[in-house]
């Protein structure tokens, strides 16, 4: 059956407190997870006072923060700080963003920091990604035709063409989606997942590509595709405001369009 | 790439045809919602609901052959429907294995039976 409970090694305790200084106005606590495996410690949360009066917008200012006057410690990922890499995605006051266009003012209350859902953790708020990438890999996330390629010229695009993948070429991988989809969290051996299947139907829709037959027939099927259903956490939870679901609902359509 | 288990299912015959389930299970769920209200109004407008009345009712050729549809895709939906919650649910794939069987078997038998115990009462009167 689905594991629904953590296991005893995996419960959370809660961890250190450190206050802000006294002539601190506007303090707002952040409570962050933290977990090293080599510790041999079960994860524990620790909570941060910060004077926003004295810190950046977003939460991930505030993270920063915390790393550079308070706990060097504290580990994530974090890169163009502009919501354009991926890299801070994490889970904060119970949803799936990015920590750098997060605003702090947006939260009320104690603001909760963990790492991504149902991914292992290597250290704190850094999941291990490899099999969500192994995953984007498998559906060849590249341009495969079979005509020849013309010597002097790419392969053009009209306008309309290049419409049909708005909403969807500028999935950046965070993985925010995948990683708050239930049936992912169940079947993520075999389930594909909103990121990869938003990107397989993006090349499928491409007019450019000559591989959409092959690439159906590697969709086909009931653990890769069909495990999704419509649970709509994905469009939920992109910092992106795309919609994996209405990309896998296509999928089954031209699926099923291709029966008849 | 190794950590990825399966790619996928194995493309077992019995099992092969993603598509056609999804397709199936959409199909019964459509056709059962006209067939489930054409039920319940035909029940909550007969004028007695003894043993007696509902036999007579079911006697009626129309009757009969809509309530087989009833049963015959309600018991379909059933398990085409129970079949996606144990792929969601059960892990151990050798549980999965024979928990579908066996929903598949149950509903199968189900069906024959109410269509059987239908056409009984539509042509022999009891």
């Amino acid at each position: 059956m689905a594991e629904f409970r953590l296991p005893i090694n995996s419960i959370i305790k809660s961890g250190k407190q450190y206050k802000a200084s006294t002539n601190a106005k506007n303090i707002k606590t952040f409570i962050v997870y933290r977990y090293d495996p080599t510790s041999g410690e079960n994860p524990r949360t620790d909570s941060f006072e910060i004077d926003t009066d004295n810190c950046g917008p977003m939460v991930l200012d505030a993270l920063l923060k915390i790393k550079d006057e308070i706990d060097a410690s504290l580990t994530l990922r974090r890169s163009c700080r502009e919501g354009i890499c991926g890299s801070c995605s994490m889970n904060i006051d119970g949803r799936n963003t990015l920590a750098c266009t997060k605003a702090i003012a947006d939260i009320n209350g104690d603001i909760t920091i963990y790492p991504l859902p149902h991914q292992p953790v290597i250290k704190d708020l850094v999941s291990d990604l490899s099999h969500f990438y192994a995953q984007y890999a498998s559906i060849k996330p590249w341009m495969k035709t079979n005509t020849p390629a013309s010597p002097n010229k790419e392969r053009l695009q009209s306008k309309q063409e290049h419409a049909k993948l708005d909403g969807l070429y500028e999935c950046i991988l965070c993985a925010c989606c995948s990683t708050s989809c239930p049936s992912y969290w169940w079947n993520s051996d075999r389930y594909l997942g909103p990121a990869t299947l938003l990107n397989a139907y993006r090349w499928i829709s491409d007019s450019r590509d000559e591989a959409t037959n092959e690439r159906l027939d590697a969709l086909e099927d009931s653990f890769k595709l069909y495990r999704c259903h419509t649970i709509m956490n994905c469009a939920e939870a992109c910092p992106k405001d795309l919609n994996p679901a209405q990309a896998i609902i296509k999928i089954k359509q031209l699926l099923v369009k291709r029966k008849f | 790439m190794k950590s990825l288990r399966f790619l996928g299912t194995k493309k077992v015959k019995s099992f092969a045809d993603a598509t056609h389930h999804f397709w199936r299970q959409r199909l019964t769920a459509l056709a059962l919602i006209p067939l489930t209200l054409w039920f319940c109004f035909n029940i909550a407008l007969l004028p007695s609901t003894n043993y007696a009345a509902i036999i007579e009712w079911l006697q009626s050729p129309f009757n009969a052959l809509m309530m087989i549809l009833v049963v015959f895709l309600s018991f379909w939906h059933l398990h085409l429907g129970l079949q996606v919650i144990i792929e969601d649910y059960m892990a151990h794939s050798s549980y999965r294995l024979v928990a579908i069987l066996s929903i598949k078997l149950i509903s199968y038998f189900m069906m024959l039976l109410s269509v059987y115990l239908i056409l009984k009462i539509a042509l022999a009167g009891t």
